[in-house]
């Protein structure tokens, strides 16, 4: 948190945006782990490998995890902005860009739990362990490279529970079994 | 062979092992039937290990061995196998691996399957983890379905379109034609991914910027419905209708406003609508109002506007809520050069940040307030500064300390008020004064000739109490050595004289040569000081003892400086009064620190000495001509390396760092030369010389630099703002660079100027520094 970015200008700032600059990625990832440091899910919107992964995540963590409560739910971290916020015994934990904004990114957190929430009924980090999947399932129908793609929690859901719906039904095939299962789908 | 055991029995199997041995066994068992499975290329249960592999990854065991088996999952008719193996693919491929591309096929299919929760999943896993091949291959595929009515996949063929843009720059046109009517959409999954694909392609050019210009007044409209409509529960987060929306939609006007007169007349309204109108009470709001600030400070937005923004921040410091105080202290960091005397109003509350308990509020607060130092609140600011400064964490300390000493420079009221403030830093945060400072500090007290006795009062009572911290001992021994003669006849008229003898003044000095506290820098010093001594004081036998037993001390430094003091006692001690005579007043070259220094002092005659002296430790060669006079010069200037203490911290010659040239086009040159003023390796001092060679002037040359975010940056005030033609001189302006992590130097740079009636920019990279400068 030693850290300050700075870019030095002699004039006032109302220029032409700065082109060299653009955005590589809103955010960067998101993690969940417990109390005791154990990963619960891992989003990644950037490419890297294992190795670096599991560093990174490693000593985020740790860098996390040593926070007083009384501290702001930013942090700066390397070239990034944490932000992060603790539901029960579950750390939330996204990486942003430096232009992006916090405080929405706290919002987008708070959905995702709300989803979570929703979909397992008064949700609990046993509910993400024994179903991370789904877990995953339903944050890739909120967020999609790291912006989310559907603001309405009701669609989110819906979207979720007709895909498991897909699932439970063995593909037919015969083709009118498939086609009255796409007419069933679409009406909805 | 029995069907492998189903996941949600490994997990708990898994959570009762009491120790990691024992679940390092399960795993490696688990993982051996699975790869036998894996070999007996099953279907039926590929999909229930691959998940139980996803599982036993993500508790860090390797998985490697089931890429291959995801793509088989992709490449299943059944939709529960392709959930699994997008996900699977998304969490075990990577795009540095080849193994990925065989995904493209599949995922060209999968975009045009007939149910869209299929064309979703390779929507989503292209937009995630799509490699620039794959983004290249899919590219028109995505660009189709982003032209679909469908708005479920809309929304996502939207942002896997960014995804494309970013990893292809080049495909960016291909979907612009697609984009004619997004914002018409009513839904608001596809406005917001819409908003975002925009968003991305101005942010990346400037043509496409001024191309959608036009959405402005759409834009506004947007917003302004959803600010005005009654509640919808759909996109209700606590009273605001889909807030994420809007902070989108404000983020896009912010890029689209910027720089453009009539884009920011044309949203000025709606801007002040939402930060009079939306609800603060909880965080969603204040999300809004936060980018709301953002946008009114980008864009030529009218001061009455400004204002209301800098007070919306202005409130925020004095929530409750200790997020919302960080963003605001972050938010007006930015402002505080542009809008600085609106910010000044709310410096009190700034200054009570100071007293939070979070680190980064604190580190904000306190560089905020050090912004806002100024003539006229010097006294008050400085007070609490120092207040900070005796209760702050380590981290803050230099920092601080650094800040303090640069405010009271600017701005100092009186010279004794300057000088209080120095010594209450030194005797409370000494031992975290950067290296730097000593030489700046020597030099402000040598040039505060009225002060003297008191400075010199002052110190040796500090050195009284406690020796432990060095840059104030090395600042007390050099102004006892120069000032000591002050110090004995009691001529202080600022406070109390105290009365002290000769013998206990060099008791101190020789304490702090034999103390276990002191470094070898601080016993040089002292040696020194002793030595001025002899000329100051009477017992001149006393200090030839001091010295003649140092020239056998083991450290080489003080040895070398006890021979060459012991020379100047026995074979020149009619050039010792004139050697040893008091500093006179130093002329400043660079606004940060003496980095030459205006010699009036050794006018002795030419004579041959001779030159066994070697250059101190670290110094490079000089330049001097091997002349008669050289040699004494050069003696001299060694001399006066010692006598001055600054053998280790400045050069009088730009030594060692060759300079370069950073830039070089349309007959503007920018060279950079590198200094090393002080000890403090982690500094880098570079002075840009700016020229023309074309035959008419640059005017309004405006020289910007910005570096990565390891470091830290100074841009000190330009030595003019014309580059007057045909190389008939130079602009020259300092950058301060603070390099902690030794990290190899870069640097971007930005010039704007006039040059025959148009306005040039340019930007650029300069990647070519010599590794001195940052080693």
């Amino acid at each position: 948190v030693q850290q300050s970015h700075c870019v030095a200008s002699a004039s006032a700032a109302n220029q032409e945006p700065d082109f060299s600059r653009p955005s590589t990625r809103s955010m960067q990832f998101m993690l969940l782990f417990s109390r005791q440091g154990k990963l619960r899910l891992q989003k990644w919107y950037v490419p890297l490998s294992d190795k670096e992964k599991k560093k990174i995540t490693r000593e985020l963590v740790q860098t996390v995890l040593a926070r007083k409560p009384k501290m702001c739910s930013f942090l700066e971290w390397r070239d990034l902005k944490i932000v992060y916020k603790r539901y029960a015994s579950l750390y939330f934990c996204c990486a942003i860009e430096d232009q992006d904004n916090e405080l929405i990114t706290l919002e987008i957190i708070h959905r995702y739990v709300e989803l979570l929430d929703k979909y397992f009924g008064s949700v609990c980090e046993l509910d993400i362990i024994f179903n991370f999947e789904k877990a995953y399932f339903i944050l890739d129908e909120f967020l999609l490279g790291g912006e989310a793609q559907e603001t309405s929690k009701k669609n989110v859901l819906k979207a979720i529970e007709q895909a498991d719906l897909l699932q439970e039904v063995r593909w037919q095939t015969d083709s009118f079994f498939h086609l009255v299962f796409q007419l069933i789908l679409r009406s909805n | 062979m029995p069907a492998p055991i189903r996941l949600r029995e490994l997990i708990r199997t898994i959570r009762t092992a009491r120790t990691q041995a024992e679940e390092r066994e399960m795993i490696q068992k688990e993982c051996a039937a699975i790869r036998s499975s894996f070999r007996e290329e099953d279907n039926t249960y590929r999909c229930r290990n691959v998940a139980k592999l996803l599982y036993m990854h993500m508790l860090g065991y390797p998985a490697h061995f089931g890429q291959l088996e995801c793509l088989k999952l992709i490449a299943s008719q059944k939709f529960t196998d392709k959930r699994i193996g997008y996900l699977g693919a998304m969490l075990l491929l990577d795009e540095r691996q080849d193994v990925h591309l065989l995904m493209t096929n599949c995922i060209k299919n999968d975009l045009n399957h007939s149910t869209q929760y299929v064309q979703g999943l390779a929507l989503c896993t292209l937009g995630c983890m799509g490699s620039s091949e794959m983004c290249r291959d899919l590219a028109g595929e995505v660009e189709k379905l982003l032209k679909t009515s469908n708005s479920y996949l809309r929304k996502k063929a939207a942002l896997c379109a960014v995804h494309v843009i970013r990893k292809v720059p080049e495909l960016m046109e291909m979907f612009l034609p697609a984009t004619k009517n997004l914002l018409s959409e009513k839904n608001h999954g596809v406005l917001h991914t819409s908003v975002v694909l925009l968003t991305e392609m101005c942010e990346r050019s400037p043509d496409m910027l001024a191309h959608f210009r036009k959405l402005v007044p759409q834009l506004v409209r947007i917003l302004k419905n959803l600010i005005m409509s009654g509640y919808s529960p759909e996109h209700d987060v606590s009273g605001i209708s889909d807030p994420f929306l809007q902070v989108r939609i404000l983020r896009l006007l912010r890029i689209l406003g910027k720089g453009d007169d009539d884009s920011s007349e044309a949203m000025n309204d709606i801007l002040a609508q939402v930060a009079t109108n939306t609800e603060t009470s909880k965080n969603v709001g204040n999300a809004i109002l936060y980018e709301t600030v953002l946008t009114i400070m980008d864009i030529k937005s009218e001061s009455g506007l400004r204002v209301l923004a800098i007070n919306i921040l202005g409130r925020f410091l004095l929530n409750n809520d200790k997020n919302i105080r960080y963003v605001a202290l972050t938010s007006l960091l930015k402002t505080v050069q542009t809008d600085h005397n609106a910010v000044q109003r709310h410096r009190s509350t700034i200054v009570d940040c100071l007293k939070d308990l979070d680190v980064s509020i604190k580190r904000r607060a306190m560089e905020l307030s050090f912004a806002l130092v100024n003539g006229n609140n010097i006294r008050g600011m400085m007070k609490e500064l120092l207040y900070f400064l005796d209760s702050c964490d380590p981290e803050f300390k230099a920092d601080c300390a650094s800040g303090v000493f640069l405010a009271a420079e600017k701005y100092a009221p009186s010279k004794r008020w300057h000088i209080d403030t120095i010594m209450r830093v030194l005797t409370t945060a000494g031992s975290y004064v950067r290296d730097d400072s000593v030489p700046n500090l020597i030099q402000l007290i040598t040039n505060s000739v009225e002060m003297h006795a008191y400075t010199v009062q002052r110190l040796y009572k500090a050195l009284l109490d406690d020796i432990s911290q060095q840059p104030l001992v090395q600042v007390a021994s050099w102004c006892i050595g120069e000032y000591g003669d002050l110090l004995i006849s009691g001529q202080c008229e600022e406070e109390e004289p105290i009365q002290v003898t000769e013998d206990e003044v060099l008791d101190v000095l020789e304490g702090l040569l034999v103390s276990n506290l002191s470094s070898p820098v601080t016993r040089g010093y002292s040696l020194t000081a002793i030595m001025k001594l002899s000329t100051r004081f009477s017992s001149v036998n006393r200090i030839k003892k001091v010295v003649s037993i140092y020239g056998s001390s083991i450290d080489v430094e003080l040895q070398q400086r006890a021979v060459e003091y012991n020379a100047l006692f026995k074979k020149y001690d009619h050039m010792r009064p004139a050697l040893l005579e008091r500093m006179p007043i130093m002329e400043k070259t660079a606004s940060n620190g003496p980095t030459e220094i205006v010699q009036t002092n050794g006018e002795a005659e030419p004579s041959v000495v001779e030159p066994k002296h070697p250059p101190p430790v670290g110094q490079p060669a000089s330049q001097v001509k091997n002349t008669v006079f050289g040699l004494v010069s050069r003696c001299l200037s060694l001399m006066a390396f010692y006598l001055f203490d600054l053998s280790k911290t400045v050069n009088f010659l730009s030594i060692g760092i060759p300079p370069m040239t950073a830039y070089n086009k349309n007959g503007l040159k920018i060279d950079f030369t590198f200094e090393r003023a002080n000890p403090n390796p982690n500094v880098a001092v570079i002075t840009i010389h700016a020229s023309n060679s074309t035959e008419a002037d640059m005017t309004d040359f405006v020289f910007q630099a910005a570096v990565p975010k390891t470091f830290q940056l100074q841009l000190l005030s330009p030595s003019s703002n014309v580059v007057p033609a045909l190389n008939q001189g130079t602009v020259t302006q300092v950058i301060r660079v603070l390099n902690q992590q030794k990290q190899q130097l870069r640097m971007r740079i930005k010039l704007t100027y006039i040059h025959k009636g148009s306005a040039v920019q340019d930007l650029a990279e300069v990647n070519n520094f010599p590794p001195q400068s940052w080693q």
